[in-house]
């Protein structure tokens, strides 16, 4: 099971969009909901009429597929498949709200159109024209690695070059509050690091738009080498996790001292983030550590913003201060575990190593 | 040389039976379970009909077997009958390792919809807002059944629990799972009923798919859910049909609308064919996705005839059974389709009277019996272009 990632494209709280760049200057964000920065220039992706009947996140989505196609110089993908937790919020929270205004009459037709999850694949495929097989994924924090175990099931097939998948989670201000009621997130402002940091309990409200091209060849455009993934759908503690996580690395037969950088999903929550620290001293004592949902916020599909990190370390050679919670001596990075969970539920781990 | 996939379990429950019994003796008895909405809380209470299954969530739980309490929807019970059947049919006694794949578009919105305003507002209803999500009830589901294997939900609107099917199959020929429960659920929904009722698609009355004087979909309930083995893990059980064939390709016209000449239904159903490595004269019957909209049975009728010239087999909708189950559509027609199969008869195309004028055929209307079914197709479309076509095989 391997995937090239030749191309990227990211709609995220950070200034993300812009390929040429890597975190050049982060993003901080103390109101505790971590808001994509959008690209000001749509209309070079998007035709203004239809611009304004997209909803945020479709627009965005969408923008970051056209982005990461156009990174990987591919014009219709042989595949889309995305991942969304909760799919087009906005537009179902509009149909939802208008059934109860208007009393089940005369409603808008267009949110109740665009809020199935799969909007935003099908989008895609209209606009490129594209008939290739398409399909949407939505299972909490292991949507988007449902997304890339399909692809890379289509990799195995000879049909099948280059897979275009994305995750993508948006966050509205009525979601804020049902998150907030139940105590999601943290009740005094943090940035950057802090959150990670913090020692208190919740998280930050985050949103992204991560959209990857996988292929079953290596060419020049290489960001890395996505070699496995692995959900578990139980209850896990911290025997259960190394375990797996062993496990998983034996599959891959790649030895634990051998993984130079692991990238934890650490939410800010003290609780939940614990077992990343111990799982990951002690496994790997001598790695560099990373987060990123200081960057991104959490979210269902956050595990592609670390994908998309991990690819980008991968390629550059050079992991940004400003994720770095455990540096380790010099070297050359080779090999990046992420880990990741979704409030204690969803474990996934995805395998990257650099392009050979 | 990947393993051949064996369906040994079929669990189902919508408006015309609540196990996979109960639906065959409705279906050999040509029965529709379409009629007056009198559970679901709406306005359109006594002027639409649907496909809903009359019994109230508490009644659900107790042929679930499990507890009612904040948090578990309609969307779970319904799933979680389908899935008890379908695993005590297969004789599955190594449930934890099954693999768990939903196709589900409602999701957790049964609730949502109810109480919304309180979400906003208090605190009374917070167990249902961690419920709303697409991927609630396979998780409470999988817990339910015991299972703890590879979990994922499909949601491609209608077309969610034929592509959940797809995947499983699948993940059995590429090695990555020996047994895959596969298949969808949704409930009866305001949310829905509504959306439809906005694009003008839902006929009042009971829908006549590929009738000339067609005139909408009349929605449905319910879920299916089949037990899906590598040929070499099923030693001794009946084998209900193979899997042979499944596709999906996009359509790429429209948001919602399907394109006039069945583009993505026609490369679907094409796909499925070559990939079950059969002759479009093989297929003995075509369970049409056939929802009685203008446009969806238009597509789909020109698709076929595309696809299979003159010599076109037995099609039928049974949408007029059931409504139309939405993500549960494909799951609960794979199901028709082996009641079928097994029953060597073909399922009516109820309410079909005059044959639309673009079409040069007419689908079954009334039950056909005695028929040697070899292959049956059945296609399942959703929003957003996305067609799905599978295909079952006898053994």
């Amino acid at each position: 099971m391997t995937g090239y990632i030749i191309g990227t494209g990211n709609i995220s709280p950070q200034e993300t969009y812009d390929n040429t760049v890597f975190l050049r200057e982060s993003a901080y964000h103390s109101s505790g909901r971590f808001m994509c920065i959008e690209p000001a220039d749509y209309e070079k992706f998007i035709d203004p009429k239809l611009l304004r009947r997209m909803s945020r996140l479709i627009r965005m989505s969408y923008t970051a597929a056209r982005i990461c196609l156009e990174d990987a110089g591919i014009t219709v993908p042989d595949a889309i498949i995305t991942g969304s937790g909760m799919g087009c919020l906005e537009d179902t929270e509009r149909f939802l709200s208008a059934i109860y205004q208007n009393d089940e009459k005369l409603l808008p037709p267009t949110p109740f159109i665009q809020s199935t999850h799969n909007t935003i694949g099908a989008q895609i495929a209209l606009m490129l024209q594209c008939t290739n097989y398409n399909m949407t994924y939505s299972q909490r924090g292991i949507s988007f690695e449902n997304a890339l175990t399909d692809a890379f099931m289509l990799l195995n097939e000879p049909e099948y070059k280059n897979v275009l998948v994305g995750g993508f989670d948006e966050m509205t201000d009525n979601q804020m509050i049902l998150y907030n009621r139940l105590g999601y997130y943290k009740k005094e402002p943090v940035s950057g690091m802090n959150l990670i940091r913090s020692g208190t309990a919740g998280t930050a409200a985050g949103e992204g738009n991560t959209f990857f091209v996988l292929s079953s060849q290596q060419s020049e455009n290489c960001y890395a080498i996505i070699r496995d993934v692995m959900t578990i759908s139980q209850a896990t503690d911290e025997s259960f996790v190394k375990d797996r996580m062993l496990e998983f690395l034996r599959e891959n037969r790649i030895p634990a001292k051998e993984i130079d950088l692991c990238i934890g999903g650490f939410s800010g929550d003290v609780n939940s983030d614990l077992i990343y620290h111990k799982v990951f001293n002690d496994l790997f004592p001598d790695s560099a550590i990373a987060g990123f949902k200081h960057l991104c916020g959490e979210y269902h599909t956050a595990s592609a913003f670390a994908v998309w990190l991990a690819a980008k370390i991968l390629k550059h050679n050079e992991i940004p201060p400003a994720v770095l919670l455990k540096p380790a001596p010099v070297r050359t990075i080779k090999n990046i575990l992420i880990w990741n969970h979704y409030r204690n539920q969803s474990d996934s781990m995805i395998l990257l190593s650099a392009c050979c | 040389m990947s393993p051949k996939v064996y369906v040994t379990g079929c669990g189902m429950i919508s408006s015309i039976g609540n196990s996979f019994a109960e639906t065959e003796r409705s279906v050999l008895a040509s029965q529709s379970g379409i009629g007056p909405i009198t559970l679901l809380e709406t306005g359109y209470r006594n002027r639409l009909v649907a496909g809903e299954i009359k019994h109230p969530d508490n009644e659900l739980a107790e042929m679930a077997g499990m507890t009612l309490k904040p948090g578990i929807t309609r969307t779970t019970l319904l799933g979680a009958i389908a899935a008890k059947e379908a695993i005590f049919q297969a004789g599955i006694t190594d449930i934890k390792d099954l693999t768990f794949i939903s196709g589900t578009t409602v999701g957790g919105m049964v609730a949502t919809e109810k109480y919304y305003p309180d979400f906003l507002s208090n605190d009374t209803r917070n167990a249902f807002i961690e419920s709303h999500d697409c991927g609630d009830s396979t998780v409470r589901i999988a817990e339910y059944s015991g299972i703890k294997g590879y979990l994922s939900t499909i949601n491609t609107a209608c077309s969610s629990s034929a592509n959940a099917i797809m995947l499983g199959t699948r993940l059995i020929k590429s090695g990555k799972a020996k047994r895959v429960l596969a298949g969808g659920v949704d409930a009866l929904s305001k949310f829905t009923l509504n959306g439809f009722n906005t694009l003008m698609i839902v006929d009042p009355n009971p829908c006549k798919p590929f009738d000339e004087n067609r005139n909408g979909l009349n929605l449905g309930e319910g879920a299916g859910f089949l037990v899906l083995e590598a040929e070499e893990a099923v030693a001794g059980k009946e084998i209900l049909c193979e899997i042979t064939g499944y596709s999906n390709a996009n359509d790429a016209y429209h948001q919602t609308a399907l394109s006039p000449d069945g583009r993505g239904a026609f490369l679907a159903m094409k796909a499925a064919l070559e990939k079950a490595g059969l002759n479009p004269g093989e297929i003995s019957y075509i369970n049409a996705h056939g929802t009685a909209t203008q446009n969806n049975d238009l597509s789909e009728g020109i698709a076929i005839e595309r696809l299979f010239g003159s010599k076109i087999p037995f099609v039928s909708s049974t949408k007029p059974m059931t409504g139309h189950l939405l993500g549960a559509a494909g799951a609960i027609e794979a199901g028709i389709s082996i009641v079928a199969m097994k029953r060597r008869i073909i399922p009516p195309n109820l309410n079909f009277k005059t044959r639309m004028k673009e079409l040069g055929f007419t689908p079954v209307s009334t039950i056909v019996q005695n028929v040697d079914i070899r292959h049956i197709m059945s296609n399942s479309f959703g929003f957003g272009g996305n067609n799905t076509t599978l295909i079952f095989s006898k053994v």
